[in-house]
């Protein structure tokens, strides 16, 4: 990357004596969707904050846009849009109004601040709500007038934080859908974090994923997953009718086929461990030695593995 | 009209600035909040109640106590219109010293929190606005309503004091209604400030409003009586002192005493609005001797007032800083 949008180096962030963010290194490009992955208390709300220049640094840079965030908040402020995880609004206000003052409040001209406010409202679809209070808005409505409030201050990068949290599914799709729409329009680099995964494979370019202050990968998921995995073997667990003991040599025959890296039988089931794609060779083994086949199941690694390895191991060890 | 917040305080909306400040901004929209609050009618109209009440009060024996030869204040007709009463309800000002630090909490004590916990103020604070200039407008909002509602009031005195007695009112009235108008802010000011600290310190609004209760509870009930029993236990038998002694002791009661907001905000609205008070300590007879009883200037009056003044204002500006810095640091996430 020539000139990364947001450059984060040996970024650290100590309360007391737990580091929330340690030593974090990442840079960003221009018009990147990029989606922090991690289970909830992995710091990256702290890293947000310590992005946006909102909590300092304990040691390390940020840098967003060519602008240190620690040293010059409001220069960054006033490039980057953010949405907070659970965002909010006042509720006394309409929607309109509320955009309104925060387009004041960024020193958009009077003139020109309805204008932009209709225009953002119609692009996140809400222009029917525009009137309405913002305390009779739905969740999903509050995300979306929340994408609005960012927008109407034209940044150059959004920052979303958690911003699946509590929508409906379809109304995530719709969301994400919205994100990617306007990043790819207008060229916005778009930092996204969340802890779903599923979420963060539909929009995203490239993904880090975070775990306990570090960042232990980065690159989109199907590299990630090949990473990871490249290296694991697949596991074909075939089940039949009859018992096994009546074809003693079957496991001989299946260790001999190219691939075949362990095999283990059980009563009414066979488990074979293999390095490649081997399946048909081994249903056509079976096959072939007249054993009823009643089901094929084959274990690959995707993103829920990715999930379980990442996370779930690390909630036993804590 | 669909656009109610454009709500034209002090400009219309065409009018204002191509680029208003940040801080002008958040300030009209905590007027706009404020003035359409129901916590602020309620506390409107207490404050109206008051205010009628008193004036009544004073109204009805306002021929006796200008008449009233013996008493040197008696040609200060407005003043009198504040302060006379035959009793059965207290003057304004004494009503005020209890209401004004009600007005204050409650215009203040869930400025911070309530934001925080609404999810408004992460996003507030993520705008290019200075962390300062949120928590200051919101304190500058505060008091210029406040002295607005101040203002009124005592306009409405002097306007409905000249319908009603025909009588022109004198330029040090008219000086000592505008100081006894400042001073309320400042009171005002200092339990508004103490408030803002309480919502900055405490995450729940409905903490933040009974501990600053609980706090103008201690100084309106509890602290004399504190104060009181401290000195019982201190005070030798009086019979045993000299008259120095006594004095001394005397002056240490009323200092003593003067840490609490209300007393200070009482002394100086007393000295302000009855011109002849020429002390708020003791007296001896020898600086007694001789001393004709006559109003004092307005100059003189405030020279009295002036620690008292001096103290709240100190006092408000603790708490603000003490609120300035704990929110500075403070760390915003929903």
């Amino acid at each position: 990357m020539e000139h990364p949008v947001i450059e984060l180096e040996g970024l650290t962030k100590r309360y007391g004596r737990v580091k929330a963010v340690d030593d974090l290194s990442l840079s960003i490009g221009k018009g990147e969707i990029f989606g922090l992955i991690g289970p909830n208390g992995a710091g990256k709300t702290t890293t947000i904050l310590m992005m946006l220049g909102l909590s300092e640094p304990t040691g390390g840079r940020a840098m967003v846009c060519g602008i240190d965030a620690t040293r010059n908040p409001i220069a960054v402020k006033r490039k980057v849009g953010y949405m907070p995880d659970s965002v909010g609004f006042y509720d006394n206000m309409t929607a309109l109004e509320n955009l309104q003052f925060i387009g004041r409040l960024n020193g958009i001209p009077e003139q020109e601040i309805i204008e932009r406010a209709h225009r953002t409202m119609q692009l996140v679809g809400l222009s029917d709500a525009m009137h309405k209070k913002t305390g009779a808005y739905s969740r999903g409505m509050k995300q979306r007038l929340g994408l609005a409030d960012i927008l109407i201050r034209e940044p150059e990068v959004m920052i979303l934080d958690e911003p699946t949290l509590g929508i409906d599914p379809s109304g995530i799709q719709e969301f994400l859908g919205l994100v990617r729409r306007l990043s790819r329009q207008q060229g916005l680099t778009v930092l996204l974090s969340s802890h779903h995964l599923h979420h963060m494979q539909q929009i995203c370019d490239r993904v880090g994923i975070f775990v306990e202050g570090k960042l232990l990968m980065e690159g989109d998921i199907s590299s990630i997953s090949g990473k990871l995995f490249g290296q694991e073997p697949l596991l074909v667990t075939v089940t039949v009718q009859e018992p096994l003991s009546g074809w003693p040599s079957v496991e001989t025959a299946l260790r001999e086929l190219t691939g075949v890296r362990d095999v283990t039988i059980g009563e009414n089931s066979i488990g074979v461990t293999c390095g490649s794609e081997i399946t048909p060779a081994i249903v056509r083994l079976m096959v072939e030695m007249g054993i009823g086949i009643t089901g094929v199941h084959r274990k690959a690694y995707g993103l829920d593995d990715i999930y379980a390895r990442f996370f779930e191991n690390h909630k036993k060890q804590v | 009209m669909g656009n109610v917040f454009a709500w034209p305080l002090f400009s219309t909306p065409g009018r204002l600035k191509e680029h208003a400040s940040p801080f002008q901004v958040i300030v009209r929209k905590e007027v706009g909040d404020f003035v359409r609050s129901w916590r602020f009618y309620i506390m409107l109209a207490l404050i109206l109640l008051t205010f009628v009440g008193a004036l009544y009060i004073s109204l009805e024996n306002i021929r006796q106590a200008v008449t009233n030869v013996n008493d040197p204040d008696h040609a200060f007709v407005y003043l009198k219109l504040l302060t006379a009463t035959d009793n059965t309800l207290p003057a304004f000002h004494v009503l005020m010293s209890f209401l004004g630090p009600l007005l204050g909490i409650s215009l203040g004590f869930d400025a911070v929190n309530a934001e925080r916990n609404n999810g408004t103020l992460a996003r507030l604070i993520a705008q290019p606005v200075f962390r300062d200039n949120l928590l200051l407008a919101k304190f500058y909002a505060a008091l210029l309503v406040v002295g607005v509602l101040f203002l009124t009031l005592v306009l409405l005195i002097t306007g409905g004091g000249m319908l009603l007695t025909g009588v022109r009112p004198e330029g040090t009235e008219l000086l000592r209604m505008l100081a006894f108008v400042i001073l309320n802010i400042v009171y005002v000011g200092f339990w508004l400030c103490l408030s803002i600290c309480l919502s900055v310190i405490f995450r729940h609004a409905a903490t933040s409003a009974l501990t600053a209760i609980g706090i103008w509870l201690f100084f309106t009930v509890f602290y004399q009586i504190v104060v009181n029993m401290v000195m019982g236990a201190l005070v030798p038998d009086p019979r045993g002192l000299s008259e120095a002694g006594v004095i001394s002791f005397n002056n240490l009661f009323l200092s003593l005493l003067r840490v609490a907001p209300s007393q200070m905000y009482s002394d100086a609205a007393t000295t302000l609005l009855m011109p002849s008070i020429r002390s708020l300590g003791p007296l001896t007879m020898e600086q007694m001797a001789g001393a004709i009883p006559a109003p004092l200037s307005f100059r003189e009056s405030l020279m009295i007032v002036w620690p008292q003044v001096t103290g709240l204002i100190a006092a408000t500006t603790a708490c603000f800083a003490l609120s300035y810095y704990l929110f500075m640091r403070k760390e915003i996430r929903s």
